[in-house]
């Protein structure tokens, strides 16, 4: 039984042993190619050697001795890039994960990158969804960004006395790293891409109770940053005024300060958004929004001063008086306005792979199509500054690509082929594996000698 | 073809009977008290003592919105019978289904909807929600779902934490709900009874309650009692102290059912009785123990849903759904034996340990092993996309070789919640006398670009994507500067 399944998942892949190496040089024909932004797909092929793509389009030779796959008319894509991920720093959610800390002496020079699993478990169920690369990013107070924590089916947190969080946040929950999520020890593609900070109800909480002291304080951290930068020698010595950050967050937040480093403020109210501009331009700050409920009603602002928008197009609730105004409709005013929008999964890890789906939802609600696979690709991609690599089909960029059965949002469809780094990755998850293993509960031996 | 043919001819059938059945509320059938008796009996007990004497001291007073007879003609028709009927004509009267067939001819006197393009499903329904008793915002003092001072709380029910203006009801509406159950949290092994509501706005919860559906009791297995109990340094802190938590309860519930059945016995024969006193928690279970509350029940893991019917079995109740459930397919065989539904997503997990054995394809394997399979939300932003849930479980079901249909799948958010809230002669397929719950969707409701264009709810137009007059808003959402 096992068996005929595994020939019958063969059979519908396009690599005929799925996780098999691929030739040095690699012609996907046949495809039809989706990039970024646009409004329909070129038919053509895809040339990878070494990893990266060095051709793509309508008329592109097939090179000689290169191993060919034919894509039969699927839609190949770029990998999606995950916004606002836990990927490889979690595994079950209540057991723990490896996105936020609980210490006053350490905020923004909390670093993700130090924790990363590749063998994580559920890795492959985001790769299944497509997922090729994946922004780790710390668990801001009050959560990462418009998308819910994962689920807490009894709700008890709220009723057995304990406050809402326990954990006392520091004004930066630290700095994001951008993986690729090949199969393989090697994750690592960027570390150090990003500052998180809450801001509104969670700024405030972080900073005693309201939202003036926190922007009091981060005013003051930035500048003890730049006195500590001119001041470093005097600092060594002990010989220079006390500061409000521990002298890594101080070290961390350099390129914040000096504009290199993008800071991801989560914030959702109007109000706080034109704040959290406001400071940007004041303090020059790099900014990308984050959560961003009510975004669509700042759009000209947000557009003018050129700040990207992390968002969850699902969001539609008034899940706090902070998003009164969230509608399903927020991706495609911020992108009617100029606005350039990321697009979350529904969960950091788990539900990581429902981003697809949530591009359709954005397309459904008004989102042209390429801006929804810009939003779940390149955007993100810029955005984090490894562009570069990924988040397009373009000569030179990583071979990060999928194969699709048919439109890459839709439920319906399936990844055919999925590479990274030119690497076909297996079609296979633990989640199939336990579906194999019950498919028949009729087998003569118990089930736990199928696998 | 013949499918279509034979929902046409039951709508002939029962057409008649239909007419006038919306006109009043039906009575719930509870409610009676015990029979009058013999000169020399006692007085009877002052109100409020007799479990017996009024099982419905809550009453519903939903009250149909107006609504016109309609005829939905030209669509793709999911019936929820198992039927897909194209060019499919549905015919809605005095609120009720009267026809569904394909090319039928539409009677003088009703409203027609162009159809064509679109596709029609029964209203969707959703068999685990917190809507109300965990409304938007989310905020402590509106956190109504979870009596979790004690680990038997049978005694609480959810309608009396639902904020009927819960802006999620309308959100829900959107995407095509017309029913939901509303149940309490998971943090007791008897979280309490759970309340079946018609997906309308109301001023009052009991504006809402579905006439005459049965009450529910949510039970809780696992991880969500124990730690919440352990916690408090006291019982349940392991899941053999749930179970040892479940069994004494039902011991009590027994204990509880045979005073009164002593104490009726005894008044029935004219002889002196002093009754028992009544306890709210003990009704709810014996309500169970009389098969007239339905056990809805919360466990996620293969082994302790064998263990939860193993108890049913030992005190003679029946589990109507084991919800969550992701393990299901592990023992797919067991729960169809046993005719218990299986509530469940497609791809939730891992947000704990007892949720990590998650497989897509859940459903589609508890279907193909002949069980009740459903798609549920618990969750407000879910409840929105029951379709696009549905549609990844047919998915995972396809890529595995089953050929799922989409009049198979529509059943997973209709008729098979219907039947785990033991409401399926009112709602939950397209058949004629059944209410006139109906979706009318703008594509294939299992493509992620799909939106509802309208839903009626018996026969009322509650909900119209292009017409702001049927688009409900909460009192909270009036006069919010950013909802403009």
């Amino acid at each position: 039984m096992i068996r005929r399944l595994a020939s019958l998942l063969a059979a519908t892949a396009l690599v005929t042993a799925p996780g098999s190496a691929l030739a040095a040089t690699v012609a996907i024909v046949n495809a039809r190619i989706l990039n970024p932004g646009a409004a329909q797909p070129v038919d053509g092929s895809v040339v990878v050697r070494d990893g990266k793509i060095v051709a793509v389009g309508a008329n592109v030779a097939t090179p000689a001795g290169a191993q060919v796959v034919d894509a039969k008319g699927g839609i190949v894509t770029p990998g999606l890039v995950a916004v606002n991920s836990m990927l490889g720093a979690v595994e079950v959610s209540a057991v723990g994960d490896d996105v936020d800390v609980n210490t006053p002496d350490l905020g923004a020079a909390f670093d993700v990158q130090y924790a990363l699993n590749p063998d994580s478990v559920v890795i492959p169920v985001a790769r299944l969804g497509g997922i090729t690369s994946a922004v780790v990013t710390p668990r801001a107070e009050g959560g990462q960004g418009g998308a819910s924590l994962d689920h807490d089916d009894s709700g008890s947190d709220a009723t057995s006395g304990a406050p809402a969080s326990e954990n006392a946040h520091h004004l930066f929950a630290g700095q994001a790293a951008v993986i690729q999520l090949a199969r393989g020890s090697d994750m690592l593609l960027k570390p150090k891409v990003a500052m998180v900070s809450p801001f509104g109800d969670a700024g405030a909480k972080v900073a005693g109770g309201a939202r003036g002291a926190e922007f009091v304080l981060l005013k003051e951290a930035l500048e003890d940053v730049r006195a500590y930068q001119r001041n470093r020698a005097a600092y060594e010595r002990a010989g220079y005024r006390d500061l409000s950050l521990s002298r890594a967050d101080l070290e961390a937040l350099i390129p914040v300060v000096n504009g290199q480093m993008p800071l991801v403020a989560v914030a959702n109210r109007a109000s706080d958004i034109r704040a959290v501009l406001k400071l940007a331009k004041d303090e020059k700050i790099k900014l990308v929004l984050s959560g961003a409920a009510e975004a669509w009603r700042v759009a000209p602002e947000i557009a003018a001063a050129g700040v990207p928008v992390i968002l969850n197009p699902v969001l539609d609730r008034p899940t706090s008086f902070e998003t009164l105004g969230a509608t399903l409709e927020n991706a495609a005013r911020l992108e009617a306005a100029g606005v350039t929008v990321a697009i979350e999964g529904n969960s950091g890890a788990h539900r990581a792979h429902e981003m697809r789906y949530n591009a359709g939802i954005a397309v459904a609600n008004g989102m042209t199509k390429g801006g929804a696979l810009a939003a779940v690709t390149l955007n993100p991609a810029k955005i984090f500054g490894v562009a570069n690599r990924v988040g397009s089909l373009e000569p030179g960029k990583d071979a990060d690509l999928v194969v699709w059965s048919g439109d890459p949002f839709e439920p319906l469809s399936k990844p055919q082929l999925v590479l990274i780094r030119g690497e076909a990755q297996p079609l296979r998850s633990r989640q199939l594996d336990l579906r194999d293993r019950y498919k028949d509960l009729n087998r003569p031996m118990p089930p736990g000698y199928s696998y | 073809m013949n499918k279509a043919l034979g929902v046409a001819l039951a709508a002939l059938v029962s057409a008649s009977l239909a007419a006038c059945a919306t006109t009043t509320p039906s009575k719930p059938a509870a409610g009676k008290s015990p029979p009058p008796a013999a000169s020399s009996q006692p007085p009877p007990l002052p109100k409020g003592l007799d479990p017996a004497a009024n099982k419905d001291p809550f009453p519903s007073t939903y009250r149909p919105m107006p609504g016109r007879d309609v005829a939905l003609v030209g669509a793709t028709v999911l019936t929820g019978t198992g039927a897909q009927i194209d060019n499919g004509t549905v015919l809605i009267k005095g609120g009720r289904i009267a026809a569904v067939g394909a090319g039928l001819a539409v009677p003088a006197g009703y409203e027609t909807v162009d159809a064509r393009g679109k596709w029609v499903t029964p209203g969707l329904i959703d068999t685990h929600s917190h809507l109300g008793v965990y409304p938007s915002p989310e905020v402590q003092a509106h956190s109504d779902g979870n009596e979790a001072t004690d680990p038997n709380t049978a005694q609480v029910w959810a309608e009396h934490s639902v904020w009927p203006q819960d802006p999620g009801f309308n959100l829900a509406r959107a995407g095509g709900v017309t029913t939901l159950l509303v149940l309490p949290g998971s943090a007791n092994l008897f979280g309490g009874r759970g309340v079946t509501l018609r997906n309308v706005p109301g001023r009052t919860v009991q504006d809402m309650k579905f006439p005459g559906a049965p009450y529910t009791l949510k039970m809780a297995c696992g991880e969500n009692p124990k730690r919440v109990y352990g916690g408090k340094q006291r019982a349940p802190s392991t899941r053999m102290g749930n179970v040892a938590g479940y069994r004494a309860a039902w011991i009590n519930a027994a204990d509880y059912m045979r005073r009164w059945d002593d104490y009726r016995a005894k008044v029935a024969k004219g002889d002196k009785a002093d009754p028992p006193k009544r306890d709210l928690q003990l009704d709810t279970l014996v309500g169970v123990l009389k098969g007239e509350i339905l056990v809805e029940n919360h466990c996620y893991r293969a082994d302790e849903m064998a263990q939860m019917i193993d108890i049913s079995k030992e005190f003679g109740y029946r589990i109507t759904a084991f919800h969550h459930t992701v393990e299901a397919y592990k023992i797919a065989d067991l729960l169809a034996k046993n005719d218990i539904c299986v509530a469940t997503w497609t791809n939730w997990w891992g947000s704990k340990l007892e949720m990590n054995d998650s497989v897509e394809a859940n459903v589609p394997l508890v279907e193909a092993a002949g069980g009740c399979a459903i798609i549920k939300s618990d969750d407000p932003d879910l409840i929105q996309r029951l379709n696009q849930e549905a549609a990844e479980a047919m998915a995972a079901g396809r890529a595995m070789g089953m050929p799922i249909t989409e009049a198979q799948a529509i059943r997973w958010i209709t008729a098979n919640p219907a039947k785990a809230l033991g409401v399926s002669a009112e709602v939950g397929t397209l058949e004629a006398g059944k209410r006139g719950d109906v979706t009318l969707w703008d594509g294939n409701p299992f493509s992620i670009y799909t939106r509802a264009q309208r839903v009626w709810i018996d026969g009322g137009l509650a909900y119209d994507r292009t017409d702001p007059r049927f688009q409900a808003k909460s009192d909270f959402e009036l006069g919010q500067e950013s909802r403009r």
